[in-house]
């Protein structure tokens, strides 16, 4: 395991110390932004209705009309940005030849690439966790239980952890940072789009892609239900994953 | 110290290397010679364990690269061909890393960055951004790093191609004054840079090894027969005439005419020295003398030998 720590503070400093950090941490919480605006918006305006009407006061559920909706909207701009931070972190030491000093130090395979990959995670849920005061605000405005707001984020971190094992897969094949982005974007609308296919898939199988599906193991989360499945599901996807890598990453060393 | 049994690399249906082996002693500074694409970046690859080779094996102290990398990485400072180094990062950011990739943590850490940044001159450098360095400053933080961490064994993969003239000097000082303790393996295809640095050299041409020897001894090996320049002036006599009576002197095996008209290469038995025979001669015949010396080959000619020999018999 040598290697994770200074790996992973070296690819922290590099995130930092790049444009490309800066940039999609913006655009990430600039349409975050606008999501919880119209979010907030909607459940404003049906809260005036709702002193109208005590029918739909009781439908006027914090938890179900922001919540909710505002971290599914999170994890549709996270299948975005993550292909962003993920395709530089193994195809850029290809394509500067760097990789020829990060694998003749001293360091072992596996702690370099879980240096890379704890490294990419907590810059991800540094720029989720910027999302964090907005709710902060709404619950100075109205009652939200905090418990599944936690819930939330750490399904955001579950599924950020999915999406950037499979980002650094790709990343591995290529060292075209472009080619490396379009891969894993690829693959991630892939599985999230597979669950759509359950109404026609036919009983047996129809199961099988909706467990496979990425998204909907974090619906549960975004409800605030932290179902002991679901984080089995993202590990063992992460975990596959990674082990692929290193796997490519020993193959492409026999290779030359 | 490096031992390397046979080794063979193989990209796909491509031979890059062939049953290349040699050995390098302790406090030897190993010049690795050939020209471009013979195989040295892959030997030199396959010995810093970057990777393996397709066939044989590889020691170092003992050590094979194969069964214990990360032991024998560490005691290896590598500065590959390209001198990859992060851009983004400053001198001292990227020397952190260097150091604690190599396991230099605590107070030590501080202390071996600031002894590096001394040895190769990065001191007032140590605070810009790698990527807005000039290139000779990029090259010797790249020596910097290989010597994170004090390894005894150095291996150097073109040290100074693209540097300026006078950065080529400092490099190689930096290199000599480091093989008074330490065993380096420098690649190159720059002879002279070889011979001036170096006490032992192996030429490879076509992923094969066609020479291991010390300088010194490469020239003698390859000097079958001595070489004496000679210029003469005669207004009597042609130059034919000239190069028939030198003939007749024992121990002359064969005279050509170099470009210039009065300019002869008289190559001699290598154990006699012909000279004050030669000499005498002139002075009889009344030849006007112009000039007379040893041709002493260089590297470059025995260089060139061996691989279009190599080349001929392929």
């Amino acid at each position: 395991m040598t290697g994770f720590k200074p790996v992973y503070r070296k690819e922290l400093y590099s995130f930092f110390a790049s444009p490309t950090f800066y940039v999609v941490a913006l655009i990430f919480l600039v349409i975050a932004g606008y999501f919880y605006f119209s979010a907030v918006s909607y459940y404003s305006i049906l809260s005036f209705q709702g002193m109208q009407n005590p029918m739909w006061a009781r439908q006027l559920n914090p938890t179900e009309m922001v919540l909710r909706p505002f971290f599914m909207d999170i994890s549709v701009i996270m299948l975005l940005i993550c292909p962003l931070l993920t395709m530089r972190v193994l195809a850029e030491e290809k394509k500067n030849n760097t990789s020829e000093l990060l694998f003749t130090y001293p360091l072992t395979d596996s702690g370099v690439l879980l240096g890379k990959f704890f490294a990419t995670l907590s810059v991800l849920f540094i720029i989720i966790l910027g999302t964090l005061p907005s709710l902060v605000y709404f619950g100075t405005l109205t009652t939200i239980h905090w418990p599944i707001v936690a819930a939330g984020y750490l399904g955001l971190f579950l599924l950020g952890a999915a999406f950037v094992s499979l980002g650094i897969l790709a990343s591995s094949l290529t060292e075209n940072q472009i080619i490396a982005a379009v891969l894993a974007f690829g693959a991630l609308l892939l599985f999230w789009v597979i669950g759509w296919s359950k109404a026609f898939a036919g009983p047996q199988l129809a199961g099988f892609v909706s467990y496979i599906s990425i998204i909907n193991h974090f619906e549960n989360f975004a409800k605030g239900v932290i179902d002991i499945r679901d984080v089995v599901y993202y590990v063992v996807f992460a975990t596959f994953f990674l082990f692929l890598t290193l796997r490519f990453l020993e193959s492409q060393r026999w290779r030359g | 110290m490096i031992e390397v049994e046979s080794i063979t690399k193989r990209y796909g249906s491509l031979v890059a290397i062939k049953d290349v082996s040699f050995s390098v002693e302790k406090g030897e500074i190993v010049g690795f010679l050939g020209p471009n694409g013979a195989g040295k970046t892959t030997t030199l690859k396959i010995i810093t364990c970057y990777m393996p080779p397709t066939e044989g094996t590889v020691k170092v102290d003992g050590i094979d690269c194969l069964e214990n990398s990360l032991e024998v990485r560490k005691r290896l400072g590598y500065l590959p061909e390209s001198v990859p180094l992060y851009r983004e990062m400053t001198v001292k950011r990227f020397l952190k890393f260097a150091a604690e990739s190599k396991g230099v943590n605590g107070k030590k850490k501080e202390k071996e960055i600031d002894r590096v940044m001394d040895t190769c001159g990065l001191s007032e450098v140590k605070n810009r951004i790698i990527g807005h360095l000039s290139k000779g400053y990029r090259q010797r933080v790249g020596i910097a790093q290989a010597l994170i961490n004090d390894p005894p064994i150095l291996i150097f993969d073109e040290p100074t191609i693209g540097l300026d003239p006078s950065q080529i000097i400092e490099i190689r000082q930096l290199i000599k004054d480091l093989g008074e303790e330490k065993t380096i393996i420098l690649s190159s295809h720059i002879l002279p840079e070889v011979s001036q640095v170096c006490q032992k050299v192996i030429i490879i041409n076509r992923g094969k090894v066609i020479a291991t020897e010390t300088p010194a001894n490469l020239t003698s090996q390859l000097q079958k027969t001595t070489r004496i320049i000679l210029r003469v002036k005669s207004d009597s006599e042609p130059v034919d005439s000239i190069i028939e009576k030198l003939k007749g002197i024992p121990g002359v095996m064969n005279i050509t005419r170099e470009h210039q008209e009065d300019s002869l290469v008289i190559e001699t038995d290598q154990t006699k020295d012909l000279r004050p025979v030669i000499s005498r001669t002139v002075v009889e015949n009344n030849w006007d003398l112009l000039e007379i010396k040893l041709h002493d080959f260089s590297l470059e000619d025995i260089f060139l030998e061996l691989v279009t020999k190599e080349e001929e018999a392929a």
